[in-house]
């Protein structure tokens, strides 16, 4: 026996016949996962969708003091980053596993850059006291209403970052393994399935963004 | 028979189509479009997502039941919220008594 195909058996739970039916099942978990994620953002957008018809104008106020440019960065960070992990497992799926994991550690940074940018933005909307609760000048009309357009913004990008901060410590952790040469072009389940996670997350943001960036901006 | 990996142009091409969406949208919501704004909006937003589940995400590959669990989400979801606007678009708000 090969030393490759040795680790490949030894990767091999016992209850699947070969390799391939296990990376399947696999990926047929990871996207199950991936409903019961949508469904659960699902409930905050549609507490959302039932709090903007009942209060158009609140949210309008609500998005216009958001920032639109600080939002736009990320949502492009988030893009290119799913192109990273995209390729990253392309590249595994060709044996390019080092390369595989330079683009992992890219991906996890850009991660770690979407989340610095959104604790700036944090800090400057203390900064204008529009953090319900602990520090918020009423403001828009009607005043309660805009406040839960911002209750909704912390719940939703708040519940977003976690899973991005989640995402980033599972992009790390494939990166030092592709960079160690653990998986191979029959061996990548673990990258692709982690893959699938973070093109999640941006898939959330993309639906995020014109939700609470761009609401209010025509007027 | 092991599908071939996706070619590197398909995907900067995707990445480039995804960025040129952003850029779009951002100037379409400058626009006063009346209630199209949101629509507009969510259209692309609703094209970015689907770029990415065909092309980065590999959906259509794989076995068929990989694409019946990710559309069970979606449903579901279209679910509740076309219930749940229903209701806000039907019921009369109730007078105290």
């Amino acid at each position: 026996m090969s030393e490759a195909s040795a680790t490949l058996v030894a990767h091999r739970a016992a209850q699947f016949d070969d390799a391939a039916q296990q990376r399947e099942s696999s990926v047929l978990g990871m996207w199950l996962f991936i409903a019961t994620e949508v469904l659960f953002f699902g409930v905050l957008f549609a507490g959302y969708t039932f709090s903007r018809v009942r209060f158009p104008q609140a949210f309008a106020d609500g998005g216009a003091r958001t920032d639109l440019l600080l939002g736009s960065i990320e949502t492009g960070i988030l893009l290119l980053s799913s192109c990273l992990a995209a390729l990253a497992v392309r590249d595994v799926r060709f044996g390019a596993c080092r390369a595989a994991g330079r683009l992992l550690w890219g991906t996890a940074m850009l991660g770690v850059a979407f989340l610095v940018l959104h604790g700036v933005e944090y800090h400057a909307e203390y900064g204008e006291a529009l953090v319900p609760g602990i520090r918020y000048h009423p403001s828009g009309h009607p005043q309660p209403a805009m406040m839960i357009f911002f209750c909704l913004y912390y719940a939703i990008t708040g519940f977003h970052s976690l899973h991005v901060a989640i995402g980033v410590a599972l992009l790390s952790r494939m990166a030092r393994e592709a960079s160690r040469g653990a998986f191979s072009a029959d061996y990548f389940a673990p990258v692709e399935v982690t893959a699938l996670y973070w093109h999640l997350v941006d898939i959330v943001w993309i639906f995020v963004y014109p939700l609470v960036y761009l609401v209010g901006r025509s007027t | 028979m092991k599908p071939s990996p996706p070619s590197l142009r398909s995907q900067l091409l995707t990445l480039a189509a995804l960025l040129t969406l952003l850029a779009l949208t951002i100037v379409l919501a400058r626009i006063s479009l009346g209630p199209l704004n949101v629509a507009v909006a969510l259209a692309i937003s609703a094209c970015k997502a689907l770029l990415v589940m065909i092309v980065f995400m590999r959906i259509g590959e794989g076995h068929p039941f990989l694409r019946v669990v990710a559309a069970a989400g979606f449903i579901w979801l279209a679910l509740l919220l076309v219930l749940a606007l229903a209701d806000v678009y039907t019921r009369v708000p109730l007078p105290l008594p």
